[in-house]
């Protein structure tokens, strides 16, 4: 549980971390917070022979209103996120997620650019970031990119950042004022990854719903929305008869890659999504609930 | 491997030492400075027990890498002892016995401090969501919250039952 010999280099600026990235090649890992990459050096899952620490790169921290997107520095840590007013106030699906999102000492060091480059399929920013339809700003030896996070990563190896590009910031458009969100978790112990999960937002247009998105995230390879589940469960918030609601949910699933842990079977993971769908649609047919 | 020197202030006192980037944060405070408050756990960030105080805010110290530390201001309980700053909590601790074996201890102590500090009014739900981060293997976890409870009361911290 010791990390193997390393070479350490800290970065000023993000042109001098893509040099050395170029330099060292894939021997080298981008050492963001470190919380999901310190434990992958010290078990020695993860072989860097050199790690860039860009803790010291100041200018991809912090939040900034940019027109009709809240832009969030890729080193900006969870609890500047949770802290934020401006993130209250024009992303505010983010807080409620970050109530479920690891502990007070992993929120001080975790960021959110880290989050995003591993994408895992329970954490809380990747699925927020596709439930919001947030774009990732990525920098490389050819610019600066823009990639929806819903497509930035289609599978284990197959995602949208080359070996030598840097994601520098994740772009989120504003919430309209009237949509509302809940993020529900089912976790063996509060802050860990859940079991299973869900966001959803509904927009109203005139004080009647009109949109609804939703991820499912702990559950599959990757956290997931499913379009035909959306629209079915719509007409269910417009009509308010949420009968059906478990059951189409469970049925959506069915054809998906849905993924077993240690202690829930796949048959299981179905059953609780149904739950949670059904907890979320009668949270946000409430109009004073607040997740 | 490429040790550098590194600065940064401990308990305190500026210091400097050699630090091996694969060396991380425990491992170096305690085989340098001698400190054993900071506890060598899981060293995959999930038990706690190598809770330490990085620029004010409490971190897991077997996540950082010793070269972090550099430029930066380090508490651990040793510290914070010297300085009387958690001789209520620590007091509380021992008054309702929530230290067993005491390899959770420090952790706890630091997570318990920075949930009090500027807390106005608190549940006892939510002390044991801050604390949740935390691995008590004895399973004391009643005594400890009881502790931190009686510590937010004598600070004069509201303490509200939980909603639900």
């Amino acid at each position: 549980m010791k990390s193997a010999a390393l070479e350490y280099e800290r970065p000023t600026s993000v042109q001098q971390a893509l040099a050395l990235k170029r330099h060292w090649g894939d021997r080298a890992s981008y050492l963001a917070g470190g919380q999901s990459l310190m434990p992958a050096i010290n078990m020695r899952l993860n072989a860097a022979a050199c790690l860039i620490d860009l803790n010291r790169i100041e200018s991809i921290r912090g939040i900034t209103l940019e027109g009709d997107h809240l832009v969030i520095g890729a080193m900006t840590t969870h609890a500047a996120i949770l802290a934020s007013e401006l993130v209250r106030e024009h992303v505010p699906v983010l807080i409620h997620a970050g109530r479920h999102l690891a502990h007070t000492a992993i929120r001080n060091r975790g960021t959110i650019g880290g989050s995003l480059a591993l994408f895992d399929a329970a954490a809380e920013w990747p699925a927020a970031c596709i439930l919001v339809d947030a774009q990732i700003r990525v920098e490389g030896p050819d610019g600066v990119r823009h990639h929806p996070a819903e497509s930035f990563v289609r599978g284990l190896f197959n995602r949208s950042l080359g070996e030598d590009e840097l994601i520098t910031a994740i772009l989120l458009p504003k919430q309209c004022p009237t949509d509302r969100s809940v993020v529900l978790e089912l976790a063996r112990r509060q802050g860990d990854f859940a079991s299973a999960a869900l966001m959803a937002t509904v927009r109203s247009t005139a004080g009647k719903p009109t949109g609804l998105r939703m991820v499912f995230f702990g559950v599959s390879d990757l956290p997931r929305r499913f379009e035909t589940l959306e629209s079915q469960l719509l007409e269910a918030i417009q009509t308010g008869d949420l009968t059906e609601v478990a059951a189409l949910t469970t049925a959506a699933l069915l054809r998906e890659n849905v993924v077993a842990d240690l202690y829930h079977s796949v048959e299981m993971k179905r059953h609780l999504c149904g739950v949670l769908a059904g907890r979320a649609l009668r949270q946000l047919l409430v109009p004073e609930t607040s997740e | 491997m490429n040790s550098t020197t590194i600065r940064f202030l401990l308990n305190g006192e500026q210091v400097e030492a050699q630090a091996d980037p694969r060396i991380h944060a425990i491992d170096f405070l305690r085989e340098q400075f001698e400190l054993s408050s900071p506890r060598v756990g899981c060293e995959h960030g999930v038990c706690g027990a190598c809770t330490i105080r990085v620029d004010g805010q409490i971190i897991r110290g077997c996540l950082m890498l010793s070269m972090q530390l550099d430029g930066s201001k380090v508490d651990t309980i040793e510290g914070l002892t010297a300085a009387g700053e958690i001789a209520d909590l620590q007091e509380a601790f021992v008054a309702r016995n929530a230290v067993q074996c005491g390899f959770c201890t420090s952790g706890m102590l630091l997570t318990g401090q920075d949930f009090l500090t500027g807390a106005r009014s608190i549940s006892r739900e939510a002390i044991r969501e801050h604390l949740s981060g935390n691995y008590c293997r004895c399973t004391g976890y009643e005594a400890i919250v009881d502790a931190i409870e009686s510590v937010a009361v004598r600070r004069g911290i509201q303490v509200t039952r939980e909603a639900s």
